[in-house]
Formats: structure tokens, C-alpha cells, sequence
């Protein structure tokens, strides 16, 4: 199985340790990852925003880069759905059927890590040791658009010495919403105050997901309110261990 | 909020509305409102948790989902043999068929109508497609007073403010500002009013009584119009309603050209989807349900104006289309993180929330501020398609609508933003670019970071540090990590 590793632009750039955790994860449990240096950005924020045409040369971009391997998986549902729900789309808009061919063989291919783990893998218990109280946030494309269900939840079950909090009104939205942060940044903090009310009622010392976009909002608010809850994606508590 | 004065040209689409700031901008003021973000949250919250138990009641919830979504699109591809079918119904039980291009064409045969009907006064059933075309206020400038009969939306007129809710239109005000309202414009408001619901429905209850009684001309929408029969169905709650369908002489139904259903049948799924979506209820308390005239029962004229309005350009688009199948139901509003901050006004159109972001752009276009902020007026977590009794995917359609706003700019002006997506799109396109970049932000992130956060960006990026903190760029991104301890491919 080569698994090609689909870091997003934004864990690339902003937490190249997520990225390093998925290949921890993955490698511990016996399989070879590898990270095409081809790959940028997915698109999604030029597509979200309105700016279809120049997301088209990014679907061309991450299509070529991930050519050839028998697995994609990323450390994000939102871009994961951005390949899945739209890249047909954005193909055929582009008028050019050897990338919709391209994108159609792609998309099968191609998954966020929680439910790689599960779903295809079949593993919950990755051999993760993490004796903190974390409580979850379900990322609405994780949620909503991927349905990645439980799977998640299975996966922070399974670590050895984690309390895991049950988050209030988890599966309302962080406010974040790519360019709608700073678009609409009022209604975007609103929305981010009660999702950091219900985090801190968790008594939770860790929020994560399995989206850094989301994480950095949600984590924005936190460190700027001096509230002590870190923010970590759900790979970097898979990778721990007790040696690290 | 008022309408503010008209500025600009006379548009006959949502007249009401006319001159609204862009989204942001009403939003804005909207979040800063603490008694109306209280009222929306817990308003909201309420019956989000009610319409989940409504549903979860029917095992074959998604089913009947399909079916609701199937039937409209089916309809909608064929919706000129439909409509004809239904006009050829409608007149041949009796009725009479008006067919109106836009808000003014609607418009204008309703107050002809009612001067015909030889009256200044009717009571209205509410409605949202004569919000749409503004028509209190049209046949206002008529001379024709105009009573609206919903407690909601009685409470909207009697305090000169817009609705900002589909099923709720005072969902902003509580009972306090409602006793208010009613002593300072209801004449016949008891002296003693307090703010029990029960009170305050009381004395709209007396209110209204007699403007039932007397009326000549009632006014209604329609949720649907069977094409088979040619039925019309009204579906509410509290009865004032079936009052203004039945009583007065002359009946007129203002509905938009998408409300028809083909056959009699296709109601069965429309109201098990309808009642749980929009109030929670297994079944609304009254369904009205006419056909033509009947001597001796009823009024003695019945009007069908079918309203286009934008409908049709909206059918000619494959992904906005989809907006038509809408029952009007208000699911969307209430699970929407947006709207539970901001209410409906900010929205500048009698169809607020998610789908009011698709509906409004598509009927009055994107030139307006209001309009084409509106696209943007979502985070795109896609709760409101979950709950969408008819699947509407809001998300697809709402960055559909993004691009038509961005595309319509192009080559005109030259905006900041577009050359900011343009270059940032040929950095985030290349590996190259993007590596030189993460050197770049590394570097200058960490000049400014304070033990890894960032408290102050530029614009337009100090929208997101004011109350956000930023991370500070790494050391090393993952790329040149993987390249320093693996090796490049």
C-alpha cells in the first residue's frame, strides 16, 4: 500500500507537526507514507470565495501530485471534501475531460485520517498513550459533509489514559468559515465565543478536531482569552506514546 | 429596525427593503444587540431541539425527504404544463387567473381588484410572496389599508418594523416589547395588559374579531396549488387565517409560480414534511384547502395572481434552481449559526437565513451591497442542507452564487481582493512559490509572534486579530522538514 500524504497548505505552513504526526501514526502501524513534493493547495478558499477559475490549475496541481498512489489521506475534512464534493465540478467546468477522468480516479482514493484509520485500516487502537482530559470538537465538514461519524470519538476512546469530555453543543459550527472570518469577523467571533464557553465548561485541558482551520480559529480565541486549553489535531494525540 | 429610505432606482422586487447596507455591515449591529441575540438564542434553541424530536418520530424521514425533493424538481421541469393545468382548473371551478411578470404587475392587479371588490380594507393571511413583492405598501399608496391577521406578523405592523423570521416574524422582540407594542398601537389594547402570551393573544383576538366580520377582501399566499384540481392550500396555526379565507365576499391568493404541485397526491408528502420542519408539529392545527366558489359557502370570487418575479431566471440557472423547491419552512434559519447571532434584518429581505442568501440574489440579482454580500453571509457548515426538508445543498448553491458575485466584477473594477485571490492563487498553485513563501512568513512571523501567537496583523487580516489570535508561522514548515530528514521524490 503506498499512502500518499495529503498535508493541506495550511498544516504545511502553520503545523508542520500535525504533519509529522500522521506520518508517526501511519508508519507505526506498518505502512510506508510518502509526501509527493508536488503538492500546494487544494483551492478550496479561491473555490469558497468565488474565485472558481483560479482554483482550477490547483485541482490540476493536486490531481497530477497524487498520481499513481493507492491511498490519499489528509489530516483534514476539509479538504478532503473539497477533492471529494466539488473537484468533479471544477473538472467539469474546466471542460477538460482528461482531468474530470483525472479527478474521478482521485476521489475514491482519497481520505481524511479518522476514517482511513477505521473505515479502511480497520484499527481504532493505534497504540497512543495520552493521560490528559481532551474533549472533542466534530468540524462541520467532518461532520456534515464527509460523515465521518463517530469515527473520530472511536479513535480518542481507544488511547490509553485520556478522558475524554463530552463537548456541549458539539456539533454547532466555530464560526470560522475560511475567508468568513475575516469577511463577516463579528458574526464570526459570536459564533466563536459560545463554541469557547462550551470548550471551557468542559473543564477539557485539550480541544482538537480533525481540522486545523477550525483549530486555529477555535485556538485564537482561547490563548487570546489566557483560557490554558490547547488546541492539538486528533493526530498529534494519536502519535504520542509513553516514550514521546 | 425600519426600512430605511430608498436611495438609488426604483426596484420592484422587494420595495420594503430598498437601500439595506451590505451583510456585514447590519450584522454587525445586529451582534452588538444583546437583547436580540438573547431572544434569537433561546428562541432558536428551542425549537431546533423540538424539530429534532418531530422528525426522529418518522422512520422514513429521508425517504419522504427524496420524495418532497423529487416531486418539486419534477415539477419544475415542467412547470408551464403545470401551470396551464392549474390555471385551466382554477377557472374552471369558478375562479379567475391573473398572471404577473413582476412585483408591479402583482401588485397592481391586486389594489384593482379590491377597488372592483368596492372597498378601502382588507385583512390579510400571512404570506411571503406579498412580502416579497412589497404589497402592503403598494396598495398603502393606493389608498387601501391593509390588517394583517397573523399574531406575528399583526405584532410586525403595529410596531412599523420589517419581519425577520419566515414562520416567526417577531421571532426579535420577547413579550415585554410585544405589551409595548400593543398598548401604544392597538386602540382597543385592555388598560391592564400584562405580558402573558395568553393576555397578549386575547386582546389581538378582540383586535381582530371584527375586521374578520366586516371585511370585503381577504388576501392570502398559498403554500401550495394543486395543478390536478385546482386546489389551493394555506397551512397554519392559529385559524386567523381560515377567517380570512372564508369570511369576506372576495378572495385573493398572491403565489409565486413555484408553489404548484402536479396532482393531489403529492400533498400527502408535502404536509408530513412541512408541519415537523417548521414548527415541530406531527400536523399544523389548520390546513385551508379551496377550490374555485362555492354558492352560499364561502366568498363569492376567488383571484389566483401567479407571480413570477425572478423565478423564472432562477430556473435557468442548474445549480441556483434548486433554491425554488423551497416550502418556506424556516428549518435553515433556526439551525444556522449565523442567523442565531444576527436575526433576520441583516439579511435585507423578507426571506432571511440560509436560504433567504440563495433566494434573494438569484430574484433581484447581485448588484445591490445587500445582495451580493449575501453569498458570503454563511460559514458553509451545512446544517441547514441536514435539516432542508426538500435537500436543498444551501453550501453548493451559496458558493455557486459566490463566483456569479466575484464573476460579475471582473474586468470592470479593479479590486484589491481580486488581486489578492490572483497572486495568492499562483503562490498556493505552486510548490515552489509556496516554499519561498513559508520562508518568507517564517521569518517575518516570528519577528512580531509573542510566545507563538500573533495579536496584531494588517489589514485585512485585523478582522480576524481582533479578537483572534494568529499562529506564528514555524521554524520549519512540513515540506522543508520532510525534504531536510527524508528527502525529496
Amino acid at each position: 500500500m503506498r499512502i500518499g500524504l495529503f498535508v493541506t497548505c495550511l498544516t504545511d505552513t502553520l503545523f508542520p507537526d500535525t504533519g509529522r504526526a500522521v506520518v508517526t501514526v501511519l508508519e507505526r502501524l506498518g505502512h510506508q507514507v510518502d509526501f509527493p513534493a508536488a503538492q500546494a493547495c487544494c483551492g478550496q478558499m479561491h473555490f469558497n470565495t468565488g474565485y472558481r477559475r483560479e482554483a482550477v490549475p490547483m485541482v490540476r496541481g493536486t490531481v497530477a501530485a497524487f498520481a499513481g498512489y493507492d491511498a490519499v489521506v489528509s489530516p483534514s475534512a476539509s479538504c478532503t471534501s473539497m477533492v471529494r464534493e466539488y473537484y468533479p465540478a471544477l473538472a467539469g467546468e474546466a471542460g477538460d475531460a482528461a482531468l474530470a477522468r483525472a479527478v474521478a480516479e482521485l476521489v475514491p482514493r482519497t481520505w481524511e485520517l479518522s476514517e482511513y484509520l477505521t473505515g479502511v485500516l480497520g484499527v481504532t487502537d493505534v497504540g497512543a498513550y495520552f493521560p490528559h482530559r481532551v474533549t472533542y470538537h466534530p468540524s462541520c465538514h467532518s461532520l456534515r459533509m464527509l460523515a465521518v461519524g463517530d469515527a473520530p470519538l472511536r479513535l480518542l476512546r481507544a488511547v490509553r489514559g485520556l478522558d475524554l469530555a463530552d463537548l456541549p453543543d458539539a456539533e454547532s459550527c466555530c464560526g470560522f468559515g475560511g475567508t468568513f472570518a475575516v469577511k463577516n469577523p463579528d458574526v464570526s467571533a459570536a459564533i466563536c465565543a459560545d463554541k469557547v464557553t462550551a470548550i471551557r465548561q468542559t473543564g477539557a485541558e485539550v480541544v482538537c478536531a480533525a481540522d486545523n482551520s477550525c483549530l486555529m480559529h477555535i485556538g485564537g480565541a482561547l490563548t487570546r482569552q489566557r483560557s490554558g486549553v490547547a488546541t492539538m489535531h486528533l493526530a498529534e494525540i494519536l502519535a504520542r506514546t509513553e516514550e514521546a | 429596525m425600519t426600512a430605511p429610505e430608498a436611495s438609488g432606482t426604483y426596484h420592484p422586487g422587494m420595495p420594503t427593503y430598498l437601500g439595506m447596507p451590505a451583510f456585514p455591515v447590519a450584522a454587525a449591529a445586529a451582534v452588538a444587540d444583546s437583547q436580540l441575540r438573547a431572544n434569537l438564542a433561546h428562541a432558536t434553541r428551542t425549537i431546533r431541539a423540538k424539530r429534532a424530536r418531530a422528525v426522529a418520530e418518522l422512520a422514513d424521514w429521508e425517504e419522504l425527504r427524496a420524495a418532497g425533493k423529487t416531486i418539486k424538481d419534477h415539477t419544475l421541469a415542467n412547470l408551464d404544463h403545470y401551470l396551464l393545468r392549474l390555471e385551466e382548473n382554477v377557472t374552471g371551478a369558478g375562479g379567475h387567473v391573473h398572471w404577473a411578470q413582476d412585483a408591479t404587475e402583482a401588485n397592481a392587479i391586486v389594489a384593482g381588484l379590491v377597488r372592483a371588490a368596492g372597498t378601502d380594507r382588507v385583512v390579510k393571511v400571512k404570506s411571503m410572496a406579498t412580502q416579497e413583492i412589497g404589497l402592503n405598501e403598494a396598495l398603502a399608496a393606493e389608498g387601501i389599508a391593509v390588517l394583517e391577521t397573523d399574531l406575528a406578523e399583526l405584532i410586525v405592523q403595529l410596531g412599523h418594523d420589517l419581519p425577520s423570521h419566515i414562520l416567526v416574524p417577531a421571532i426579535h422582540k420577547n413579550r415585554a416589547e410585544i405589551r409595548e407594542i400593543f398598548l401604544r398601537e392597538m386602540p382597543d389594547a385592555p388598560a391592564g395588559l400584562t405580558d402573558d402570551p395568553r393576555a397578549l393573544a386575547a386582546a389581538a383576538r378582540a383586535h381582530l374579531r371584527q375586521a374578520f366580520l366586516s371585511a370585503k377582501v381577504g388576501i392570502s399566499g398559498a403554500n401550495f396549488a394543486i395543478a390536478e384540481t385546482g386546489s389551493l392550500v394555506v397551512v397554519e396555526s392559529e385559524g386567523n387565517g381560515r377567517m380570512c379565507v372564508t369570511l369576506p365576499e372576495t378572495l385573493i391568493s398572491v403565489v409565486g409560480i413555484e408553489k404548484v404541485l402536479p396532482s393531489w397526491r403529492d400533498l400527502e408528502v408535502f404536509l408530513a414534511l412541512l408541519p415537523r420542519s417548521s414548527t415541530a408539529e406531527r400536523m399544523n392545527p389548520y390546513t385551508s384547502i379551496w377550490t374555485g366558489v362555492m354558492p352560499g359557502d364561502g366568498p363569492e370570487e376567488f383571484h389566483l395572481v401567479l407571480v413570477d418575479n425572478g423565478r423564472t431566471a432562477a430556473l435557468a440557472d442548474r445549480t441556483g434552481r434548486q433554491a425554488l423547491r423551497c416550502i418556506r419552512c424556516s428549518a435553515c434559519l433556526n439551525v444556522c449559526p449565523v442567523y442565531e447571532r444576527t436575526g433576520g434584518h441583516a439579511y435585507g429581505s423578507p426571506y432571511p437565513g440560509p436560504i433567504g442568501a440563495i433566494i434573494s440574489p438569484q430574484l433581484r440579482g447581485v448588484s445591490s451591497p445587500s445582495d451580493a454580500s449575501l453569498p458570503f453571509a454563511s460559514t458553509l457548515c451545512g446544517a441547514c442542507y441536514q435539516v432542508c426538508p426538500v435537500a436543498i445543498n444551501i453550501p453548493e448553491a451559496l458558493v455557486h452564487l459566490r463566483a456569479e458575485v466575484v464573476d460579475a466584477k471582473r474586468g470592470k473594477i479593479i479590486s484589491p481582493e481580486r488581486t489578492m485571490f490572483h497572486v495568492s492563487g499562483l503562490v498556493l498553485g505552486s510548490p515552489r512559490l509556496l516554499a519561498a513563501a513559508q520562508r518568507g512568513a517564517s521569518l517575518s512571523g516570528r519577528l512580531v509572534a509573542r510566545s507563538g501567537r500573533i495579536r496584531r496583523l494588517p489589514r485585512p487580516l485585523s478582522a480576524w486579530t481582533e479578537t483572534r489570535d494568529a499562529p506564528a508561522p514555524p521554524r520549519e514548515s512540513f515540506r522543508a522538514w520532510w525534504a531536510r530528514t527524508r528527502g525529496t521524490r
